[in-house]
């Protein structure tokens, strides 16, 4: 059952990240993109991260995507005729050699580690959600600030340069 | 049970997918939805470790991906809208304001 559902959500991300790639008109790349990150929560559910498949819903489907539709509506833009990079053949053949390369890689070699100290069955106990609140409120105390800080200056950094520029005090300036 | 080598797999094909994008794709906003598919990529390739090697570090350091993307997305937007306002074109091709 597992498998019949990863496969069902990685098949379709990565077409889901083709489509985001090839398709000519803007939105309809941002609705394949919204599929794709639909499906790639799908894949979190899958892997016992419940926190992470709700914060890529709530954040990233419904938030980001929603910025990024925001800027496609408001620029209104045409679909253009050569949409692709004019150099875009000399790209693709090394990025699928490089891709096979790596895939065969991948293939090869097993994994084999050291396991951590949050096994399936302690984190299912209490949920996932708590033991991301508790990792992430011990541990990871100094890198949450930081993020936060960091959202700050982003915050800032975005009105700043949006804004709209003051015309210039023509009769000061002589 | 599903391997890990069958997650890290999808990651790399979604990784390439989205550099190839940032690559080949002539519009601004798509390059940086290419970007957003690279750190989904990355994403799963940390949350499937995470649940393999049995750690919870690997979920965290995705939440902080994911608060970077907002950020990147943020800014990135910002930018486009500035430079949409004066030359009326989203392609990557003609700016080139900061070339040499």
């Amino acid at each position: 059952m597992t498998l019949v559902f990863f496969a069902y959500f990685s098949l379709v991300s990565i077409a889901a990240g083709v489509l985001t790639v090839a398709l000519r008109n803007p939105v309809h790349c941002g609705l394949a993109l919204l599929a794709l990150l639909l499906h790639v929560s799908g894949l979190f559910v899958l892997l016992n991260a419940e926190f992470l498949w709700a914060v890529q819903v709530v954040v990233y489907a419904g938030a980001i995507l929603v910025l990024y539709l925001f800027v496609l509506m408001l620029l209104n833009l045409k679909t253009e005729e050569r949409y692709f990079h004019s150099t875009f053949m000399y790209f693709l053949a090394p990025a699928m050699i490089g891709s096979l390369y790596v895939l065969a890689l991948l293939f090869r070699s097993p994994f084999g580690g050291a396991k951590g100290d949050a096994p399936a069955a302690a984190i299912l106990q209490d949920g996932d959600t708590h033991a991301v609140g508790i990792k992430m409120f011990s541990d990871y105390l100094l890198q949450f600030e930081i993020v936060g800080v960091f959202l700050l200056g982003a915050i800032i950094g975005a009105i700043v340069l949006a804004k709209t520029p003051k015309p210039l005090d023509v009769e000061r300036e002589r | 049970m599903v391997p890990l080598s069958a997650y890290v797999a999808v990651s790399a094909i979604l990784f390439l997918t989205g550099l190839l994008g940032v690559l080949i794709r002539r519009n601004f906003i798509i390059v940086l939805m290419a970007v957003e598919i690279m750190l989904n990529a990355a994403n799963i390739n940390l949350v499937a470790f995470s649940y393999y090697m049995e750690s919870m570090a690997g979920q965290l350091v995705a939440l902080f991906i994911i608060a970077i993307a907002a950020g990147e997305a943020a800014v990135g937007l910002a930018i486009i809208i500035v430079v949409f306002r004066g030359k009326i074109s989203t392609n990557v091709d003609e700016m080139n304001l900061l070339k040499w």
